[in-house]
């Protein structure tokens, strides 16, 4: 996935193909190419009208990417899923305080970031799923079933996906703490600790250095403690707010442990 | 009932006026084991007698949760009792993920009516065989409603579905006055009293914490609760040391766990079948799985 495409301010995601211009993009990309023409924003949401190559022409842009960094890091016995709070488009911020988490179960928290929409009909969908689930099984849905059942609620929008990139996180049947990372069509893996969202590259090294101990040789791996992972995740959002235009302002923090979820929030830089 | 040359098709009137289909739908109703509703200014609480299909088996399901809001108690055919609750979860999340509020009980149970008076009209289908009471709580406070296979549904304040029924409307009718401003423990007393009566009648058959199930749904935040086994003891303790409202055995000593199978006079709601059977003498410890 092109990142840095999606970056520049009236940037087009185009979701489909553009018919009938000259060197279109042959099969589905989400994201611009660098070195195509830029198109001019056009008055309508979602209608793109293009000057640059060939006739005017119009496209449905049917993604807008929202921006926010969310991200899980699981330790002994319990997992921290935690989440900025701006929502961005172009270089306005429209609200500094939308939640992009669901708490699932009292063992499984979902953060997501992308386009804020698709964020909120999925976990629309998802909320009526896990009652389904727990009406027809008698129990709470554990964390790997949710994995599971993200992926294939993202797998069938393959050709019109949900532009959500979810991170899950929470406690296994074992007690255990995990974390799954996913993309917009629900290919996942479950991880230690990742990162999604526009402060993605900035965030997911220091993870993967300091919570996996990776690209450090000689070095005792140690557990960190919940308290010291938090510790870590703030130090992360506040270097992330930093450079990335698009992660501020708030920072929702959900402690997942056997004795469930305890949320807290801190302030991030408003500019 | 009798058999007449009026009640073969479902779509065929009688001369009446009546369609026999549906009247003997309702009886299939009538051959379920009881179902008790009552209503309070602020709770709902539904208490069900559980049938046992044999002494092997464990119990039929009387309540279904639907949603955070409404549970039901059924009487009649259990497998009809499960397409309904199907369909009522699937209603009452599609109307959350609709509109993003819990959806108004009244609404739900006109939906319920509507699919009950489809299979009345139709040459292909029979009747839904099971009799619902809907307790829920929305914007406007408690309710508790009643569908029938008829597709007729009504709001009461205290309701009675189910075999011997009679006797416990008979009780409530002299006591629902009380209800409206009754605390919730008073509430589920005289729900699990009034479904005494329709046990009293039997010598051998008495409330136990494994034939008992109640649901408490309520206006002050509690949401929706279900009580089985243990947790309704308290409620039969109440009964023997309550004066009894008709004159029935108070076998005391006998609690819980010599629980013996609930005679049936009527037909087993489980096997699905409405056919009139003899009594069936159950004797001897019914150490059954809840």
């Amino acid at each position: 996935m092109d990142a840095l495409g999606l970056l520049r301010p009236g940037a087009s995601v185009s979701g489909l193909p553009a018919a009938h211009t000259p060197g279109a993009a042959t099969g589905f990309a989400l994201g611009d190419h660098a070195g195509r023409a830029q198109a001019a924003p056009a008055a309508e949401p979602g209608v793109v009208a293009s000057t640059a190559s060939g006739p005017l022409q119009r496209r449905f842009q049917p993604y807008q990417n929202n921006g926010g960094t969310v991200l899980a890091v699981a330790g002994k016995g319990f997992c921290v899923v935690a989440s900025d709070t701006r929502l961005g488009l172009g270089y306005s911020i429209p609200s500094r305080k939308v939640s992009r988490i669901l708490k699932m179960t009292d063992k499984v928290v979902l953060a997501s970031s992308g386009m804020q929409a698709d964020m909120l009909t999925l976990h629309k969908t998802l909320r009526m799923r896990l009652v389904q689930y727990q009406q027809t099984h008698q129990k709470h849905m554990s964390l790997t079933a949710a994995s599971q059942m993200l992926s294939n609620m993202l797998y069938t929008r393959r050709f019109f996906p949900y532009y959500t990139f979810n991170v899950l996180g929470g406690i296994d049947e074992n007690g255990e703490g995990w974390a799954y990372g996913y993309d917009a069509i629900g290919s996942h893996e479950k991880v230690s600790a990742v990162c999604s969202g526009t402060g993605q590259t900035l965030i997911q090294p220091v993870l993967d250095n300091q919570i996996e101990f990776k690209q450090q040789w000689g070095a005792p791996k140690v557990d960190l403690s919940l308290e010291a992972t938090v510790e870590l995740i703030r130090d992360a959002f506040t270097s992330a707010g930093e450079r990335d235009i698009y992660t501020g302002d708030f920072v929702e923090i959900c402690k997942i442990t056997k004795d469930g979820v305890d949320v807290e929030e801190f302030q991030l830089k408003l500019d | 009932m009798f058999r007449n040359q009026y009640d073969t098709d479902i779509t065929t009137y009688s001369p009446q006026g009546r369609l026999h289909q549906v009247e003997y739908a309702m009886e299939a109703v009538k051959q379920g084991s009881a179902s008790v509703g009552v209503r309070s200014k602020t709770h709902v609480v539904l208490a069900t007698l559980k049938r046992f299909a044999s002494e092997l088996s464990g119990d039929q399901k009387k309540l279904f949760a639907i949603d955070d809001h409404v549970v039901i108690a059924i009487s009649g055919l259990t497998a009809d009792a499960r397409v309904l609750s199907r369909y009522m979860r699937t209603e009452t999340q599609h109307h959350k993920f609709m509109y993003d509020e819990p959806m108004p009980v009244g609404r739900l149970v006109l939906q319920v009516a509507d699919k009950c008076q489809i299979s009345t009209q139709r040459a292909s289908k029979r009747p839904f065989g099971v009799g619902l009471l809907v307790a829920g709580v929305d914007e406007n406070g408690p309710h508790l409603y009643q569908t029938c296979p008829s597709g007729n549904y009504f709001e009461y304040l205290a309701m009675a579905i189910g075999a011997r029924s009679q006797s416990a409307k008979t009780y409530l009718e002299r006591t629902y006055t009380t209800l409206a401003e009754a605390g919730v423990e008073e509430l589920i007393q005289s729900a699990v009293t009034a479904l005494r009566e329709t046990v009293a009648s039997s010598k051998d058959t008495e409330l136990t914490t494994k034939n008992t199930a109640i649901a408490i749904v309520g206006t002050d935040g509690s949401g929706m609760r279900v009580l089985e086994n243990a947790a309704v003891q308290p409620y039969i303790d109440a009964l023997d040391a309550a004066s009894p409202a008709s004159d029935d055995e108070e076998e005391d000593g006998d609690g819980d766990n010599a629980a013996a199978a609930p005679a049936a006079a009527a037909p087993d709601a489980a096997a699905g079948e409405a056919a009139p059977a003899a009594d069936a003498p159950a004797e001897g410890p019914a150490d059954m799985q809840t």
